[in-house]
């Protein structure tokens, strides 16, 4: 912030900067979630769920994959106990992003954090990891991230619920705008040989679980692994240095 | 199902969801970590990100077997490529859907 007696600059100050850095790094994320917030919201219309129910998931649970879930074992039939057990399950691995993103939030007021928690999710996770680690970066900007990650999810999941069938899901690549993104942020992380062998273990050992046991526990049991092995290596470098 | 059941069903599954993103960062944020685990969560976001990516790029998701050269894959090198070289996460989006488009077209 200027002081009072700080000569003024020729060019007024943008209002709110760490808005518009929050929109500038969110616009990937929001993107991607359309087409699957549409196509959420269509096959949960056919399950028969009303829109005003889809809403709710989406304010309440803002957890794509659990969502899903959610809707195909509404349609099989399943328990309310066993849909929760499930997604306890299946977003366990936010548990791990959590963590890693308490190193760049320490100190920070704790209400903050409980609002800031509710926004993490893979997506934005990855975005605001990767600028906190690039600097200049803050609390507002990442929570601003989350905020207009959780406002695309929301509108695209209704819109998909009201409008139903009439949506041609997959247009011009859509698909693939969040694989496209996540390949993105993965090189961004990659600073040096070691992050390099965490990323290769990750990915032999993810394929190999994911084919051997069912479910989504690969998601944790790669990263952890890897993570680990990461670090051995990093500390066998050290030694030898 | 009435209203009751869906806010009881979604909001136990907000519950769940909620916790474990909040009590790491919750006590962690006001602890001093040991050196240790700030290394080892340093490399949490490239093992998340690839094993993500795993299951997309190298297996068929709906027979859950291993496929190797599926579109998503020879879509990613060129996208890896970009990202590489341009360092810009909106272009590198916009370069792999238009791909992916394309290969849509040239593989049917």
């Amino acid at each position: 912030m200027d002081t009072p007696d700080t000569p003024h600059s020729p060019i007024p100050p943008t209002p709110l900067p760490w808005f518009r850095d929050g929109i500038l790094a969110a616009w990937p994320i929001c993107f991607g979630y359309i087409p699957i917030g549409l196509a959420l919201g269509v096959l949960a219309s056919q399950a028969g769920i009303p829109a005003w129910a889809v809403t709710m998931m989406s304010v309440l649970v803002f957890a794509g994959s659990a969502q899903f879930i959610c809707v195909a074992m509404l349609a099989a039939g399943a328990s309310a106990g066993s849909i929760i057990f499930t997604t306890l399950a299946v977003n366990l691995r936010h548990f791990l992003m959590s963590s890693s993103l308490a190193v760049h939030l320490s100190g920070v007021r704790r209400l903050f954090l409980s609002f800031f928690a509710y926004g993490i999710t893979d997506e934005s996770f990855a975005v605001n990891m990767t600028r906190f680690r690039e600097g200049n970066w803050g609390r507002w900007q990442a929570i601003t991230v989350n905020q207009l990650a959780n406002l695309a999810w929301i509108t695209s999941t209704t819109c998909g619920a009201l409008l139903g069938q009439f949506i041609p899901v997959g247009a011009f690549g859509t698909d693939y705008a969040l694989t496209a993104m996540f390949l993105a942020l993965l090189i961004f992380q990659l600073h040096d040989i070691i992050y390099i062998f965490t990323g290769l273990a990750s990915l032999c050992i993810a394929v190999l679980w994911y084919l051997f046991i069912p479910g989504d526990s690969y998601i944790i049991g790669a990263s952890v692994s890897a993570a680990t092995i990461g670090y051995f290596l990093k500390r066998y470098r050290e030694k030898r240095r | 199902m009435t209203f009751t059941d869906y806010l009881f069903l979604f909001g136990g599954m907000g519950l769940v969801t909620y916790i474990p993103r909040w009590l790491p960062l919750y006590y962690l944020a006001h602890r001093k970590m040991p050196q240790w685990l700030i290394d080892w969560l340093s490399l949490i976001p490239v093992a998340i990100l690839t094993a993500l990516l795993a299951p997309i790029l190298f297996t068929d998701q709906s027979a859950r077997s291993l496929e190797i050269g599926k579109p998503e894959l020879l879509v990613a090198i060129p996208t890896l490529i970009f990202a590489l070289k341009t360092k810009s996460l909106g272009g590198t989006v916009l370069v792999g859907m238009g791909l992916y488009w394309l290969t849509g077209f040239l593989l049917t």
